[in-house]
């Protein structure tokens, strides 16, 4: 294993039941790589980004952030929970319907894992979470209650508040699919800006010009296998399977639409 | 009749001592209640079965019992097992464990319409057990419930009623000693119905604010 890599995936498999949504699954992810993960739904894309942090556990398989296994210490020995926090709190993640906490004003929630999980002193954390807050465009709205924003900006504290963390790897689940079309783009010029300054990002995606635009790798998955992997110019142009070709053919009108976007906002 | 309110005011003094008795009573059980509640909610919701079916048990169970019977057992029947209380304590008690099954119950059926991924999120951020559910889980959990705990801690003044019958000095017992002492029953009782009501409104205010700390959030 390359000691290199942010993120080394080998052979995980994960069922639910009968039902086998993962089935060995292996790809490294090195520093400042952007890998969107794409696949028909269902093809246990969300599944996966799940194993990696370990909200779900794997079947078989073995997850490494920076070389460092997740879940199971050296021997075999399922980590407890208070290790396993630990581990964590290097991957943020971004949730597809968001997941901010209700009960905290936007600058609390970007400061309450720093302050509470990671133990960092309060000034720090606040001077960080405010340059993060004005970083996403959202800098007036601290005080303010997750309730009451617009999910385009929901998304940003999202994104804001894992980056709080100083994770060395961000995981996006779906981060656009609950958004109306108009507020896609903001979510979206956020993450391209990460990309460029190499925040090392695994990205599950519907986002077809994003990933065409901005991915360094392309994952295609269908039926719980990694099917296809490459440069998103070699994935789009000329992909090597049925599957992927039928996909793509699916989204082609939405990279379409999508460039349009991205024109419009750029 | 004006003259027997008059009675009842030259009272005053025991009425009002009754009344804070009561307040004293009602906050403290509701305050003990909710916490035991709150210590009790996870367990309901653990994965660990048995532990779940024991609190599951101590929780239907409570429901299923009449308070003025249950406060009997703790002042009158726990004695012959060896546990003897005064009626303060006895008092306090009953109240609590009484309606910490309800809060209990209340929190958990909260826990069950909230959202997954927020709390999934804390998991993911980091949080693991106490960490995570005073953190993350219990908050909006108590926002959510607020006013079925107020209601709740309603239930809990009109129930500290029954301590009466343990001879604890609080409003029902005071109303009912000016009743015997002067035979002034209409007046002396309806004067504890308004202090009654009076409390309650207290609480409903209470109420009120964190519906709008609540408000804020949705």
């Amino acid at each position: 294993m390359d000691i290199g890599n942010v993120l080394d995936v080998a052979g995980v498999s994960k069922s639910f039941g009968e039902l086998r949504v993962l089935t060995d699954i292996s790809f490294q992810v090195a520093r400042g790589e952007t890998v969107c993960v794409l696949g028909p739904s269902g093809s246990g894309k969300s599944t996966l980004l799940r194993c990696i942090n370990w909200l779900e556990r794997p079947d078989a398989g073995q997850v490494y952030l920076n070389g460092a296994p997740i879940g199971v210490s050296g021997a075999g020995v399922v980590m407890t929970d208070r290790e396993l926090s630990r581990v964590r709190t290097g991957i943020g993640m971004v949730f597809q319907h968001f997941a901010l906490w209700p009960h905290l004003t936007v600058l609390q929630n970007l400061m309450e894992a720093p302050l509470h999980v990671q133990k960092r002193p309060k000034a720090e954390v606040r001077d960080e979470a405010l340059a993060l807050l004005a970083k996403v465009g959202l800098g007036d709205k601290r005080d303010v209650f997750p309730a009451k924003l617009s999910g385009g900006q929901k998304q940003r504290v999202g994104i804001a508040r894992a980056l709080a963390m100083r994770p060395d790897l961000l995981l996006f689940d779906e981060p656009t699919s609950a958004l109306d079309p108009e507020l896609v783009g903001e979510v979206l010029v956020v993450m391209r800006e990460l990309a460029r300054e190499g925040m090392t990002m695994v990205v599950v995606t519907h986002e077809m010009g994003f990933a065409r635009d901005v991915a360094t790798r392309v994952l295609f998955m269908d039926r719980g296998r990694v099917v296809e992997t490459g440069s998103p110019e070699h994935f789009f142009s000329a992909p090597e399977t049925e599957r992927a070709r039928s996909f793509i053919q699916r989204y082609a009108g939405d990279v379409a639409g999508i460039r349009q976007r991205s024109a419009i906002n750029s | 009749m004006i003259t027997d309110f008059g009675i009842v005011w030259s009272e005053r003094g025991l009425l009002l001592s009754g009344l804070a008795n009561t307040t004293i009573l009602s906050v403290l059980s509701a305050a003990a209640a909710l916490l035991l509640g709150t210590l009790l909610t996870p367990i309901l919701m653990s994965r660990q079965r048995w532990l779940a079916i024991s609190a599951r048990g101590f929780v239907d169970g409570m429901r299923c019992v009449p308070f003025l019977l249950f406060a009997y057992i703790v002042y009158y029947g726990l004695p012959s097992l060896g546990l003897r209380f005064d009626n303060w304590t006895s008092g306090l008690v009953a109240l609590t464990l009484y309606n910490a099954a309800y809060m209990a119950e209340i929190l958990r059926g909260a826990w069950a319409a909230q959202p997954r991924e927020p709390i999934e999120a804390g998991v993911a951020f980091g949080f693991a057990n106490l960490g995570l559910f005073r953190r993350i889980v219990l908050p909006p959990l108590l926002l959510a419930a607020g006013p079925v705990i107020g209601n709740q801690t309603i239930q809990i003044v009109k129930d500290s009623a029954f301590l009466t019958i343990i001879a604890l000095p609080e409003l029902t017992h005071a109303a009912s000693s000016i009743q015997s002492r002067h035979y002034v029953p209409f007046a002396a009782f309806i004067t504890a119905v308004f202090l009654y009501w009076g409390l309650c409104l207290v609480i409903e205010a209470g109420v009120g604010s964190i519906d709008r700390l609540a408000a804020a959030r949705r």
